[in-house]
């Protein structure tokens, strides 16, 4: 092997049981590649920008119901460096040795794959076995079988949630038999090794410095000192689920000097409701804000199973996606129309901008360098009528052609209140101003409505590219509202 | 019933098992060629240097900035190559170009210690090009008449006077698209050469015998100092039926160059710029139906964007003018075949290898002209199927045995789907929701098993017993995920009577088994399966012998089930080790290969005439689907299959090929859109969808919720091992029923009677725009067209604005 420069600091890895450090690697090494230069090449790449799954693997992380949960995350690109003192559990792993000469003793999933007809050319397989094992473990899964969700295609009578798979990708077997290797796995038994382990404390963050070939990788312990840093390295790459920046690594072969983990920081990770405002911490994932609220945000609870996939939801961030600024993520239209603010904090102190003035341009924003993102707040109470309509080819885990955000106050039949973010129609998300103001005082009929719905129509400034056509678009802002009003003043089906 | 087909007592073949490898699948155990490398010592890593131009001559190529790279090794270019600068069969593929034919064509490869050293060498790899006009698009191929390779014409009856007698004639154009095979693990190569300087290359191929033709010419070598390994594919689809041999090519090439392993594997970006995909097809049609809707003539022109090199470009058109009349029998034809050359990846084969795009053809015709005809669908299908007992032959002159399958399956899908009652509350439904709409398609299937090129329907596989009693099989398939492994196994202890546990199988080699036939064209099982069984047939022979002189009979009166021999009529058993060991020491051979050609077939592709297919396998869908008129967007809510396996020879891997060429399938016509920079700025030519982000597959999301396959029963085929039947590609095609309902779903947003238009992919935009055609049939479209005119690409391939179905002059006349 050539010289990969000198290490600075220990950095280790516990990987199914194993501690190892995770040196030689370089800063911007993932996951996958380190576990894959070890040997453990069951986990595969598929797409190294974390659409396909076949690399997912679990990660202990703290827990919602108990002390700790095992999610599924992409170890296509998740940075090894940021795992620091941490645990995973690979399809390797789940698996238990048996005596030499014998096979090894399958995993519940492992074996309902494997019996059922799940693998074909088993190239996702060890990918799907992960995340499958992740919803095996989730606490409250049986809760809900028996509960309002009752058994449906996305919904097993065991309580397993098929979108906990939306992130894996199989071109073989057309699912069928993945979906009944899902809805036939039980609950695990007292004794399983993985379900024991949820009842210990979850690893604890580390403070990391892993400095390779000039590169570092720093993870502090507080937010003070992150702040700090940050004031001297302004333009350091900052993370959470890296889940933007893996890509970047990946697919653009975009290389940093110093990249900052926020996503363990205290301070980022606290979800308080107010008596006039709710507010979420910049680096709690979705899942465990989906969770955590449990419905209690209704634009976000609808917004939360369409947003990516369960294995990215798992690692990303509200702070991660205002972050990145891009006109096609999913949460500034739901977070426009909820009327939200951004708290962003630098070493000087906090200020809180209103969401409708953070976007300056395509991926530019207000936030200033040395600044981040801590929280999220939205004002309470909620607007009582909320939708969030997503145009996309395909309905788990896409990319917005088109989204929109309502949030409206009805009352005696009139529009007291209208707000609506749209994602995908300019360089930025924008509030749709126009239509709130034709939709505002009038009663909600569909004459207000269909006026709104020609000004909807006119917002932004739409492009052709390979999602979408211009016209599709346009046409798309118009007919949500067009369907929110059905679906207000109809019962529709579907 | 024939020897082949005949199966005995207690056979393994006809049981349910899951994959042979499916423990190791899930463990994570199961290897595949990349994952070779870090059992490797000392590997180099290979990476293109790909040009970002759609067409240009190389005038400069500068390496030494990349020798400069730290950990960068050696830059492989045309100058290194020994033997011929081809990674093709046709001669027109050169494995280093001079001339960059597609945007990112790699012209050179650099070797790395590192990927990362790799990359960044080539980066700093200097390319000068004189750029040249490039023809992108079918279209403006089809206008600049930019074709190449053979133009295949095939017809049947009389054309002329097939329009004359019919009472509606219509016409029409349709351009439909191309797709990504995306098999989870890209393109991979990892080659070694020994201490006798032969090479050994680990390839992802689902054609070894190629791979190592190919190696062996670029190299300078003959066959015998090339040895082709393949363990397993993740995935193959047909993208690894020609495709792999250049990357294997440029690892053996390393190889021998630097005397270390080289390694090249393609991420998914580069696998996607640089590998060839399922051929996006236009056809020009017109057609002919009696007062009572049967077919009376058909003519058509069909061109396939070939892409930059011929590849398998020629048989997929003439498996698509193979397939035109899908179950329909069409008395008089004229269909013209056409390769178009276009600056784009070459395009290859893929599951049904143009039979899909060939029967498209036709079940769009139908579905556009069954409301001008007045007609039900299902009903208009119904009157032009093949019928048993009259002869009737297909258009390439082909009699169609077993005709009386297509309805049979069809009748069983209507039973099973309970097709009525469905109907019945769908216009139910209907009626009592404007905003969405339901429907119900049926559609079925006829395809052609065997190559056309007849001289590849042979296969070879060798056998060996162990003392021990023990058995290792051997045989030219590859296994990508169809299962063709565990089906050879079922074989092997079938026919040698023993269980299942006694056999294993050993990884596909070249060394093994020479001059194999790709794993492609369905037969897998079919050729590889009679030449397991051919070769066990000889051993169990000698078998018999041994045991019938320790039993004391007749080798005729023995029986070995079960890893038992017995004569007929006796108590006394013999082991199979026991037997074994005795035949050992009796000196008898332990060790047959097996060989097999299929029998009866005769092709003539210069009249396109004869009899290419052993049999047909027939299918029959129906999909039910519901369609929010808002967006666009849609739910599969049922699919019903009844599918023709012959005798199943393992009933879960074929229903898993069922229901993964269903879903596969209805990726290709609703959902996978491959877009290109069809402009004329720097970027002309780029593919816009170069990433999983970008290109969608199926996903959970669009599995139908809920899902019924049924194989037919009592489907014993004559000609093929134990009585089944080839089961890769045809399902595939069963999945025209959902492109059906999705257009009946969009027509019940108009006033009825309508013939919609639907382009393909039918991606929600696509069934947007047919739902808003819909709703003001009969008025101009002035909308719809305009945004497809807006869409990037999208204009040439939405027919909505260019494929217009007409009534002709004569029909209107009523002529």
């Amino acid at each position: 092997m050539p010289n990969r420069g000198l290490l600075v600091v220990a950095a280790r890895i516990t990987v199914n049981g194993k501690e190892a450090p995770i040196a030689p690697a370089a800063p911007h090494t993932t996951v996958l590649d380190y576990l894959r230069e070890r040997g453990l090449t069951g986990t595969k790449e598929g797409c190294a920008e974390g659409e396909c799954g076949a690399c997912s693997v679990l990660v202990a992380r703290p827990g919602v119901h108990k002390p700790t949960d095992w999610v599924a995350v992409n170890a296509c690109l998740v940075p090894v460096a940021a795992l620091d003192g941490q645990e995973i559990v690979t399809s390797e792993g789940l698996a238990t040795a048996g005596r030499p000469g014998t096979p090894p003793l399958l995993h519940p999933v492992q074996e309902g794959m494997a019996v059922r007809g799940g693998s074909q050319c088993g190239y996702c397989t060890p990918g799907f076995v992960c995340s499958m094992a992740a919803e095996y473990y989730r606490p409250g899964r049986c809760a809900r079988a028996d509960a309002s969700v009752g058994h449906t295609a996305e919904h097993g009578p065991n309580g397993f949630d098929l979108h906990a798979l939306s992130g894996n990708l199989c071109r073989c077997t057309g699912y069928r038999p993945i979906r009944d290797a899902a809805f036939a796995v039980g609950m695990p038994v007292e004794d399983d090794p993985l379900a024991r382990r949820r009842e210990q404390a979850p690893p604890r963050p580390v403070a990391t410095e892993y400095t390779q070939g000039g590169s570092t990788f720093v993870r502090k312990e507080t937010l003070s000192e992150t702040l700090e840093l940050l004031r001297e390295l302004p333009d350091a790459v900052l993370v959470a689920g890296s889940t933007d920046w893996g890509v970047e690594v990946n697919i653009r072969s975009r290389r940093a000097d110093c990249v900052i983990a926020l996503d363990r920081l205290a301070e980022l990770r606290e979800l308080r409701v107010e008596s006039h405002c709710l507010e979420i911490g910049a680096a709690l994932t979705l899942t465990e804000i989906e969770r955590r609220l449990d419905g209690r945000v209704p634009l976000l609870a609808e917004l939360f199973p369409q947003f990516a996939s369960r294995l990215i939801r798992n690692s990303a961030t509200l702070g991660g996606n205002l972050g990145t600024g891009s006109p096609i993520g999913d949460s500034p239209p739901v977070l426009l129309a909820l009327e939200a603010s951004v708290v962003l904090v630098d070493a000087d102190g906090e200020r809180e901008v209103p969401l409708a003035d953070y976007f300056t341009g395509y991926r530019q924003s207000v936030r200033r360098p040395g600044e981040l993102i801590r929280a999220v707040r939205i004002p309470l109470p909620l607007a009582r009528v909320t939708a969030f309509h997503k145009i996309a080819k395909r309905r788990f885990d896409d990319i917005s052609s088109v989204a929109v955000a309502f949030a409206l106050d009805l009352e005696d039949g009139i529009v007291r209140k209208a707000r609506i973010g749209l994602g995908g129609v300019a360089a930025t998300p924008i509030r749709a101003f126009a239509a709130e103001a034709a939709l505002e005082g009038r009663a909600w009929s569909a004459e207000t409505v269909e006026a709104a719905a020609r000004l909807l129509r006119a917002e932004g400034t739409p492009m052709s590219d390979h999602r979408a056509s211009a016209g599709y678009r346009s046409a798309m802002l118009g007919q949500s509202l067009l369907k929110l009003y059905a679906q207000t003043t109809e019962a529709v089906s579907s | 019933m024939s020897h082949l087909s005949e199966r005995p007592d207690k056979p393994a073949v006809g049981v349910s098992m899951p994959h042979e490898s499916a423990v190791l699948h899930v463990t994570g155990a199961a290897l595949y060629t990349d994952d070779l490398v870090h059992r490797t010592k000392d590997v180099l890593h290979a990476y293109p240097v790909q040009v970002m131009k759609a067409h240009g001559r190389i005038t400069g190529l500068r390496t030494e900035p990349a020798l400069a790279v730290p950990g960068v090794v050696r830059v492989l270019t045309g100058a290194d190559v020994p033997g011929v600068n081809d990674a093709g069969m046709k001669h027109d593929e050169p494995l280093f170009p001079d001339e960059v034919m597609f945007h990112g064509h790699a012209v050179a490869w650099v070797l790395g210690e590192t990927l990362e050293a790799a990359r960044l060498g080539a980066a700093a790899v200097e390319v000068e090009l004189d750029e040249l006009p490039s023809v992108v698009t079918l279209r403006e191929a089809i206008e600049a008449e930019s074709f190449h390779g053979a133009r295949p014409l095939m017809t049947t009856g009389d054309v002329d006077a097939g329009f004359a007698d019919s009472a509606h004639v219509f016409t029409g154009e349709f351009q439909f698209s191309d797709q990504e095979h995306f098999y989870l693990e890209t393109h991979a190569a990892l080659a070694l050469v020994d201490e006798a300087e032969q090479v050994f290359v680990q390839s992802s191929t689902q054609h070894p015998s190629e791979t190592q033709e190919i190696v062996a010419h670029v190299l300078g070598l003959y066959s015998h100092e090339v040895t082709v390994q393949c363990l397993r594919m993740g995935g193959g689809f047909g993208g690894k039926e020609m495709q792999p041999h250049g990357f294997a090519a440029v690892a053996a090439l390393g190889a021998k160059l630097t005397g270390r392993p080289v390694r090249v594997r393609l991420s998914r970006t580069q696998d996607l710029t640089m590998s060839g995909k399922r051929h996006g097809f236009h056809a020009a049609w017109k057609i002919g139906f009696d007062a009572d809707g049967r077919i009376q003539a058909l003519d058509a022109t069909l061109t396939a964007d070939g892409g930059w090199s011929l590849d398998l470009s020629e048989p997929v058109v003439a498996r698509a003018l193979c397939h035109i009349d899908n179950t329909y029998w069409i008395p008089n034809a004229r269909v013209a075949g056409r390769i178009a050359k276009t600056n784009k990846v070459s395009n290859t084969a893929f599951r049904g290898f143009g039979g899909p795009q060939g029967m498209l053809v036709i079940e769009d015709i139908l579905g556009r002209c069954a409301p001008l005809l007045g007609l039900d669908p299902a009903e208009l299908r119904k009157r032009n199927f093949y019928r048993p007992g009259l002869g009737q032959t297909t258009p390439y002159g082909q009699t169609v045995a077993q005709a009386g399958r297509i309805a049979a399956v069809w009748q069983q899908v209507e039973d099973n789907g309970t097709i009525a009652d469905r109907t019945r509350a769908i216009a139910a439904f209907n009626a009592a929701h404007p905003h969405t709409k339901r429907a119900l398609a049926i559609t079925g299937v006829k395809f052609g098993i065997s190559f056309n090129l007849t001289a590849f329907n042979q296969a070879g596989a060798l056998v060996l017993i162990y003392k021990d009693g023990s058995v290792l099989i051997n045989h030219g398939g590859t296994e990508m995920g169809q299962g063709l492994h565990t089906k050879m196994l079922q074989v092997a202890a079938t026919t040698l009577g023993i269980p299942l546990h006694k056999v294993r199988l050993a990884p596909t080699r070249t060394d093994k088994v020479p001059n194999t036939s790709a794993t492609a064209a369905s037969s897998g099982a079919d050729l590889n399966g009679a030449a397991v069984k051919n070769a066990c047939e000889q051993l169990r022979a000698r078998l018999l012998q041994v045991a019938a002189s320790r039993l004391g009979t007749n080798a005729a009166d023995v029986r070995i089930t079960e890893g038992v021999a017995r004569a007929l009529g006796s108590e006394t058993e013999l082991a199979w080790d026991d037997l074994v060991r005795t035949a050992y020491f009796q000196r008898v051979q332990l060790s047959a290969s097996g060989f097999y050609r299929t029998e009866g077939l005769h092709w003539d592709a210069k009249t396109f005439r004869g009899s290419p297919f052993k049999y047909f396998a027939y299918g029959a869908a129906a999909a039910e689907v519901e369609v929010d008129g808002f967006t666009g967007a849609y739910r599969i809510r049922r699919v019903d299959i009844v599918h023709d396996v012959g005798d199943s020879l393992s009933p879960m891997i074929d229903i898993g090929q069922v229901e993964g060429g269903f879903v596969q399938g209805a990726g290709w016509l609703t959902l996978e859109d491959l877009r290109w920079d069809t402009g004329d700025g720097p970027r002309r030519g780029r593919l816009l969808t170069q990433a999983a982000s970008t290109y969608k597959l199926p996903s959970f999301s669009e599995m139908p919720e809920e899902f019924n396959v049924t194989l037919m029963e009592n489907a014993t085929e004559e000609g093929a091992v134990y009585g089944s039947k080839a089961v890769g590609e045809p399902p595939l095609m069963l999945a025209f029923c959902v492109r059906e309902a999705l257009r009946q779903a969009a027509a019940a947003f108009g006033p009825g009677g309508a013939s919609v238009e639907l382009a393909a992919p039918a991606t929600p935009e696509a069934v947007f725009w047919a739902v808003q055609a819909a709703r003001r049939a009969g008025v101009p479209d002035k909308d719809a067209a305009g945004n497809d005119a807006a869409g990037n690409g999208h204009a040439v391939r939405g027919n909505a604005r260019n494929g217009r179905v007409g009534a002709d002059a004569e029909a209107l006349s009523g002529a």
